[in-house]
């Protein structure tokens, strides 16, 4: 592994809040690198359309949105690499970033690395990936016209993909554990008006059915304990994510969710490291306040590299 | 965007895929799906890391059925690895470059 250069700012994730971030360091023309595993734009992408993002009434389509985050980065000097992280140590007074291609050093390192869909840990579950268990809507739900799916979970990106699904099942169960949403009420609103959507109140899936492809559910309800069982040809979960924090080891503090915890200023506890987005606890996982933890990393990593530039 | 990746109909699967002399990494995409494209830089950087001893093809699920079909894919991005005609690994969804070179290697 080799190591070309040592850079003021080390950005790992290049999503809402990695990109918003290196908007800022690199106006503070600070030597800014970001390191995307994937494509720039981050989980916001696996979304069809974004309503809630301020000055888009209409909606932007989260494809066209990132891409304007990725040129508005680069235009004040940030770079994209693609390369997954590994690991993350102090040498002296550097952070060494292990790559999946090659190592990188840096003064200051904001931690913008998101988080992945949380599985919910039957049985059959992993083995039907791509046989009828999903993850995305946005990138299964045309494999599954005229037939009956579910989606399991009650918050607003369970409720998104149950809509969004519509356009193509039969019909679409949403089984949700509680007798309410917590998603946003407009979103209620829509899935209780739609004919195709069955809501299964107080239910959890006991057990995932199927040998070559998904077909059914065994289903329970939590207050009479009766339980039942599902025909359908598509699941898709939608319950929660689960940060992207493993690499940090023991450098950090998270919380129970496995956030990284972090100050105001979104300080980890570290000289000139920093988490942002939502692998961190200051973001309620929404567009917006990913965008702001990020602006609030960059301007904290700026003050902090001036701080020791200036040797005080 | 090729970078190495040829992409490949249901009428060339049997030739290009089942009868290669060296294993095939076969990607089944489709436009809409995110992952998708997410995945291509780390395909592109396998891909031409092994020329010569794998070949990384793509499928479009949405202008070629029967391979999909044939096969049970229900979600993409799936990638499939045949060596000597037969499935050797399976991989689903959005992957890392090293998960995917770990399941690879040991074929070639």
């Amino acid at each position: 592994m080799t190591m070309n250069e040592t850079y003021d700012v080390l950005i790992l994730g290049a999503g809402p809040a990695g990109l918003a971030a290196g908007i800022y360091t690199g106006r503070a023309r600070l030597e800014t690198l970001i390191l995307e595993k994937a494509i720039p734009g981050g989980q916001i992408l696996m979304t069809d359309l974004v309503e809630n993002y301020p000055g888009f009434p209409d909606g932007v389509v989260p494809m066209e949105l990132m891409e304007g985050f990725r040129k508005h980065a680069e235009k004040f000097g940030a770079r994209i690499e693609t390369d997954g992280v590994r690991s993350l140590r102090r040498e002296k007074d550097l952070w060494i970033v292990t790559g999946e291609n090659r190592e990188y050093a840096a003064r200051a390192v904001i931690v913008a690395t998101g988080s992945v869909y949380k599985r919910l840990g039957l049985a059959n579950e992993a083995r039907l990936i791509g046989r009828g268990v999903s993850y995305c809507a946005t990138c299964d739900g045309a494999f599954f016209r005229e037939v009956p799916i579910a989606v399991v979970g009650g918050g607003d990106n369970a409720l998104t993909e149950a809509l969004f699904l519509t356009k193509f099942a039969s019909k679409v169960y949403v089984i949700h554990r509680r007798d309410k949403f917590r998603a946003t009420r407009i979103l209620h609103e829509r899935i209780m008006a739609n004919p195709k959507v069955e809501v299964l109140w107080d239910t959890v899936i006991l057990a995932i059915h199927g040998e070559s492809k998904l077909e059914a559910l065994t289903l329970e309800n939590v207050r009479t304990g009766a339980a039942n069982k599902i025909a359908i040809e598509g699941l898709f979960v939608s319950i929660g994510m689960v940060p992207s924090t493993d690499f940090l080891g023991d450098l950090v503090h998270l919380n129970e969710w496995g956030q990284v915890k972090v100050n105001q200023n979104m300080e980890a506890g570290r000289p000139g490291l920093y988490a942002a987005g939502d692998c961190c606890d200051a973001c309620p996982q929404q567009m917006a306040t990913a965008v702001g933890t990020g602006v609030t990393a960059a301007l904290a990593a700026d003050a902090y590299l001036q701080r020791l530039g200036s040797g005080a | 965007m090729s970078g190495g990746i040829e992409d490949i109909t249901d009428d060339q699967f049997d030739q290009e895929v089942l009868k290669s002399a060296v294993p095939v990494l076969v990607d089944f995409w489709a436009v809409w799906c995110v992952p998708c494209k997410a995945i291509v830089p780390a395909l592109e950087q396998i891909a031409s890391a092994h020329q010569g001893k794998l070949k990384v093809v793509k499928l479009n699920v949405e202008e070629n059925i029967g391979v999909p079909t044939r096969y049970g894919v229900r979600g993409v991005p799936t990638l499939l690895l045949f060596k000597n005609g037969d499935v050797k690994e399976t991989f689903v969804g959005s992957i890392s470059k090293d998960k995917l070179l770990g399941g690879i290697t040991k074929h070639l």
